[in-house]
């Protein structure tokens, strides 16, 4: 029978494989950046397992991966609202999300415009 | 472990500009430059009391916050390596600084100007994340530092709105997270296996098992996505080219030495002795393969800002090419010795080099208002300090007596001869010919005479010539600097003018000459042009052709799914050759 930790982490390596099966293939910029969030989301249950796996001293889990993984899950949160905002700046300027390269052109100056 | 005396330097190193990007946040409208400024003379001062703290006690600084020691607590700590590269980091941010105040000045009719609010936070930014790479301790603070340097390093990509831009800083930003999660990944896994993330405790406790070298394959090619190592460059050529020439020498010279820097500190100081020889091949071999790829893609280049950038992919293969040649096979351990000093020497006169040149070309661009390499005849009548700054930091970046790269060189070659690795001392050589390429490919250009005389667009401040000529001067007189610090490598430039040395030099100029003519794209001469008759037509469309080829493999490299699916069969590569016999 399996224990609590070791199905929480198989399924937080599903979540990774997903999660990068859709970063790689997916083309929309929206589900590309979700896609990432997927990943997080498998990485930062796989530091919850171990926590689970490594608790003591009847605690009822580590309590570093715990602090380590809000750490995590702010950072990620932070470079998804980065994403998107640039993703919003995107669509206003250039009308289309996509990623696809176009040719490259030659801007007016080089200094920032204000 | 204890905090030793001058430890909190550490910190202040760290949190000093952040309090500058808070400072410059509050207060608002022209003050982030004031700021700005005030920040980097005093961030220059706490670099150079951290390195005479270090030099005069001998031993790594140490701080430890809250006063616990690790593995309940965390450590910051500073050897030798943190040092050097603060030193140079805040020299870089000073000339870049210098510099910016022209492009990113506000205007005087506006209270306060988009662009040049962002660029001065975030250059403050970019600077404390990278301080605190430099001194963090564990595997996740570093993992904090290296995404706040993304977070700083994207938005600087797209200062200027326009479209191709916020692309470029997108993909930058998309990709640079997907190498943070697997670093985060194999810092998870470390940390289920050991129980700590503490650099010199996990030095102690690991061994080569599985999920050591699963977590050095993830963790290793996480960094590698973030430092755009071939063939994970694809969002470097349209950053670093499309964001504006202050912001383009902040990424290229700063940014990508970060996460280098954790590369470094991840194989050297975690697992030497986990991390095998085919493993560290393969990291030089990628480099290699930079190095070739790099140099003839920007050969190609019709651009002066996007031959730049891809000389960056190029010299990031350079930094990596020290893995396999510290690898000592008595102990199958990575050792400090001359290898590394050769890598540090070769970053640090990267950094001051290439920021020189993106400055240089940005002067380019306010004199022609456009950067196109074939255009650019009269530029060394109209604007004489930045073509020589151009020239300066080319050399600087070839490795010609005295520059730091020169030095680097021969450490790296001698470290080859004394592992009996001849293959890299080939690729050194060669890649020093292939810089030359497209270092005299720019020189021949702006060294032209033009018909009529060129007058610039926009005129060029001297402020913003003498900052970009005293970085490259700064690279170019490296060499000196380290023979002061570390005296035993006088011996290896300790005469420059010897016939061998000089005939060297002058093999290397020569094969650049040859390789400029040959693969370069804009050239002036008359027989270079297509469809040109006789035998310098037909070898000159030859290795057009050639030309062609590498840039159309470049191309494919660049496209996403390529890019991404490389991101795995690499970590695997990495995963197999990590397994120890």
């Amino acid at each position: 029978m399996m224990s609590a930790p070791t199905l929480l982490g198989i399924c937080a390596a599903v979540l990774i494989g997903c999660g990068m099966y859709g970063f790689i293939v997916n083309p929309q910029t929206l589900r590309k950046i979700l896609a990432f969030n997927v990943v997080g989301s498998g990485v930062f249950l796989l530091f919850g397992a171990i926590a689970r796996r490594g608790a003591g001293a009847g605690f009822g889990g580590d309590p570093v991966p715990q602090a380590l993984l809000i750490t995590g899950i702010v950072v990620a949160f932070s470079a998804t609202a980065l994403a998107v905002a640039l993703l919003v700046r995107l669509h206003d300027v250039a009308g289309s999300v996509s990623l696809a390269s176009d040719p490259p052109s030659e801007p007016e100056s080089d200094a920032g415009s204000t | 472990m204890n905090t030793t005396s001058g430890g909190l330097l550490l910190v202040l190193a760290m949190l000093g500009p952040f309090v500058g990007v808070l400072a410059g946040l509050v207060l608002g409208g022209r003050n982030p430059q004031r700021v700005a400024l005030l920040t980097v003379v005093v961030g220059i001062g706490i670099a150079l009391a951290i390195a005479n703290t270090w030099l005069t006690s001998g031993s790594p600084v140490v701080y430890l916050l809250g006063g616990w020691a690790p593995p309940l607590g965390i450590a910051l700590r500073a050897d030798g390596l943190s040092v050097a590269m603060m030193l140079v980091i805040a020299v870089v941010v000073a000339g870049i600084a210098v510099y910016a105040c022209a492009d990113f000045g506000t205007p005087p009719d506006q209270h306060e100007a988009r662009a040049p609010f962002t660029f001065w936070l975030l250059l403050l930014a970019v600077w404390g994340s990278l301080n605190l790479v430099f001194v963090s301790g564990d595997l996740f603070t570093l993992y904090v530092a290296l995404e706040l340097l993304t977070f700083a390093g994207v938005p600087l990509v797209c200062l200027d709105g326009r479209g191709e831009t916020l692309r470029a800083a997108l993909r930058y930003l998309l990709f640079a997270l997907a190498g943070s999660i697997l670093y985060l990944l194999g810092a998870v896994l470390l940390y289920g296996g050991y129980g700590t993330l503490d650099i010199a405790l996990l030095a102690e406790r690991v061994r080569p098992e599985p999920i050591v070298w699963a977590a050095a394959a993830l963790m290793t090619t996480g960094l590698l996505a973030k430092t755009a190592l071939f063939p994970l460059h694809l969002w470097l050529p349209p950053a670093h080219a499309g964001a504006p020439a202050a912001a383009s020498a902040v990424l290229s010279a700063l940014v990508v030495k970060g996460s280098w820097f954790l590369v470094l500190r991840l194989w050297f100081d975690v697992m030497p002795g986990v991390v095998t020889l085919p493993s560290a091949q393969l990291l030089g071999g990628l480099g290699a393969a930079a190095i070739v790829i790099g140099n003839i893609v920007a050969l190609q280049q019709a651009r002066l800002k996007l031959l730049i950038a891809y000389s960056t992919v190029a010299q990031i293969g350079y930094l990596f090419l020290m893995f396999p040649l510290a690898f000592d096979a008595l102990s199958a351990a990575l050792v400090h010795g001359d290898a590394l000093a050769g890598g540090m020497l070769q970053a640090v006169s990267h950094a001051t080099a290439k920021a020189a040149m993106f400055m240089a070309a940005g002067l380019v661009y306010k004199v022609y208002g456009h950067d196109r390499i074939a255009e650019l005849a009269g530029a060394a009548r109209a604007v004489p300090l930045t073509v020589l700054t151009l020239a300066l930091s080319g050399v600087a970046l070839m490795g010609v007596v005295p520059s730091g790269a020169y030095l680097a060189k021969k450490l790296l070659l001698s470290a080859a001869e004394g592992t009996d690795q001849w293959w890299w001392a080939l690729v050194l050589q060669v890649g020093g010919a292939l810089t030359c390429g497209y270092v005299v490919l720019v020189l021949i250009n702006t060294l032209r005479r033009s018909s009529v005389p060129v007058t610039p667009k926009t005129p060029v401040p001297r402020l913003q010539e003498i900052a970009a000529l005293a970085l490259a001067s700064c690279s170019l007189l490296l060499a000196f600097a380290a023979i002061g610090v570390a005296p035993a490598s006088g011996d290896l430039i300790k005469n420059p003018l010897a016939p061998q040395e000089i005939l060297q030099t002058l093999t290397t100029v020569a094969a650049g000459a040859v390789i400029a003519f040959g693969f370069g794209r804009s050239l002036p001469v008359a027989w270079a042009r297509a469809g040109a008759n006789g035998l310098a037509g037909s070898v000159r469309h030859a290795t057009l052709a050639v030309g062609a080829i590498f840039e159309r493999t470049d191309g494919a490299l660049r496209r996403w799914e390529v890019a991404s699916l490389a991101l795995l069969v690499v970590a695997a590569l990495f995963g197999w050759a990590m397994m120890a016999a």
